[in-house]
């Protein structure tokens, strides 16, 4: 038996931190409590965070930066207004996370210190740019999602922190904002693949800006600046965009697994780009 | 063992419980509500769903300590005096029960989504259920019998 502390608030979050050291700090529960079971850890104690109602907010109280908290669930964020008007690529990414019952359960914080490379969350925050907030008792501090996901499920929270919610900057007008998984099959699928993209144009439909990154190819979600580079002052034809899918299948590094080899990975992470032409048309 | 005090099916309960039991064990096997299954045990079938303050959950990644003063409504607490549920009448009427297993959880989430949205499309009723798998693989009448329960609407596309 492992006792489940649920502070409701983050001084009482921090006094059980520091008094039962080894803890495990349980957001939705859809990842730890399948680890667990499966005998993956025996921590001490669980210390659950459904309670602080400081890490469910979602809202814009910064100028140019919207607030997701790190326990606002995936049902939550998908149904939220300002996640309708402002992110409709995470949307588009919530909307394929898992079931219902799952997004019910999730939370964003959740999936990001999962840091599973296939994490469906992680791509559109990459594309956003976003900051995670970390929280200590004493300090906090603000990291690139580059820099707080190291690796997977490796992430640079270190012993007495938590990450305490995401920072998404204001977006500049985006023409497209796409995001899109392949699985093994159609829905409640573990991406094989999955590509977030974010692309503004001027008037004569010449890429001004692009952002693109991938997930479950590599250790962690990519960015590929040589392919996004690629883009630039270029229309979104079949030819801009297979020289960009080149560059990107040549950048990423997938690998074999159950659910698909590295050369389909490749080739599948390249073809998405080649969806945009129709999206941009 | 801690002191854990919840409503369940409408009424308070109160438990002595390992905190960290699972809840549909808590449900099944303690409380003897076997209406609440488990299949999958991982999140991924939805056979132990249960409303938690109103919103569909997977009791077997909860643990008993979350239930501290929340309110849970299984398949048992549905069902007034005056006879099943309309969700469950239609269930019966439109035969979307094959071995029934899966049919608590699917009856709970159909409960959920026509209590936030009275006249969903069949396509909406399919994405709703999603997370509520029959190996039956019985789902069309399963869909019939959430349309019916939700009446004659201008989008059952």
């Amino acid at each position: 038996m492992r006792p489940v502390h649920l502070p409701s608030s983050l001084a009482e979050l921090w006094d059980l931190m520091a008094a039962h050291p080894g803890a495990a700090l349980l957001a939705g529960g859809s990842d730890l409590l399948v680890r667990l079971r499966q005998g993956l850890g025996d921590p001490p104690a669980l210390i659950g965070l459904e309670r602080i109602v400081e890490l469910g907010r979602v809202q814009a109280q910064e100028p140019g930066w919207l607030f997701l908290g790190a326990m606002a669930t995936h049902s939550l964020l998908l149904e939220h207004p300002l996640v309708r008007e402002h992110l409709p690529i995470l949307r588009q990414a919530l909307a394929v996370l898992g079931s219902p019952l799952i997004r019910n359960q999730g939370t964003l914080g959740g999936n990001l210190c999962t840091a599973s490379p296939a994490g469906d969350t992680l791509a559109p925050l990459y594309a956003l740019e976003a900051q995670v907030e970390v929280r200590s008792a004493s300090a906090s501090r603000r990291l690139g999602m580059g820099d707080f996901i190291l690796g997977p499920g490796r992430t640079a929270l270190k012993p007495g922190e938590v990450l305490y919610g995401v920072w998404v900057p204001q977006q500049p007008a985006w023409s497209i904002a796409h995001f899109e998984k392949v699985g093994r099959r159609q829905a409640l699928a573990i991406a094989v693949v999955s590509l977030a993209a974010l692309i503004a144009r001027d008037e004569s439909g010449l890429v001004t800006r692009a952002r693109l990154a991938w997930g479950s190819v590599g250790p962690t979600v990519l960015r590929v600046p040589a392919a996004e580079e690629a883009l630039l002052g270029r229309p979104l034809d079949d030819a801009s965009l297979q020289a960009a899918a080149q560059l990107a299948r040549q950048a990423l590094s997938p690998i074999d697994d159950g659910r698909a080899s590295a050369a389909y990975r490749r080739q599948v992470a390249g073809n998405l780009l080649l969806r945009l032409a129709r999206r941009g048309s | 063992m801690v002191k854990i005090e919840f409503i369940l099916n409408g009424r308070p309960k109160v438990v002595d419980a390992a905190p960290d039991r699972r809840v549909v064990d808590l449900l099944r096997q303690d409380l003897g509500l076997t209406g609440v299954k488990e299949a999958c045990g991982a999140g991924e079938c939805g056979a132990c769903t249960i409303l938690l303050d109103g919103l569909p959950r997977l009791s077997c990644l909860l643990l008993a300590a979350q239930l501290q003063g929340r309110q849970v409504l299984t398949i048992e607490g549905l069902a007034s005096a005056q006879g099943p549920h309309p969700v469950q009448a239609a269930f019966a009427q439109a035969g979307a029960v094959q071995c029934g297993f899966c049919t608590p959880g699917m009856v709970l989430s159909s409960v959920a989504l026509l209590e936030r949205q009275a006249r969903p499309s069949r396509q909406e009723i399919r994405q709703a259920l999603a997370g509520n798998l029959c190996r039956c693989t019985g789902y069309h009448k399963i869909v019939d019998a959430v349309a019916l329960a939700a009446g004659p609407g201008e989008d059952q596309a």
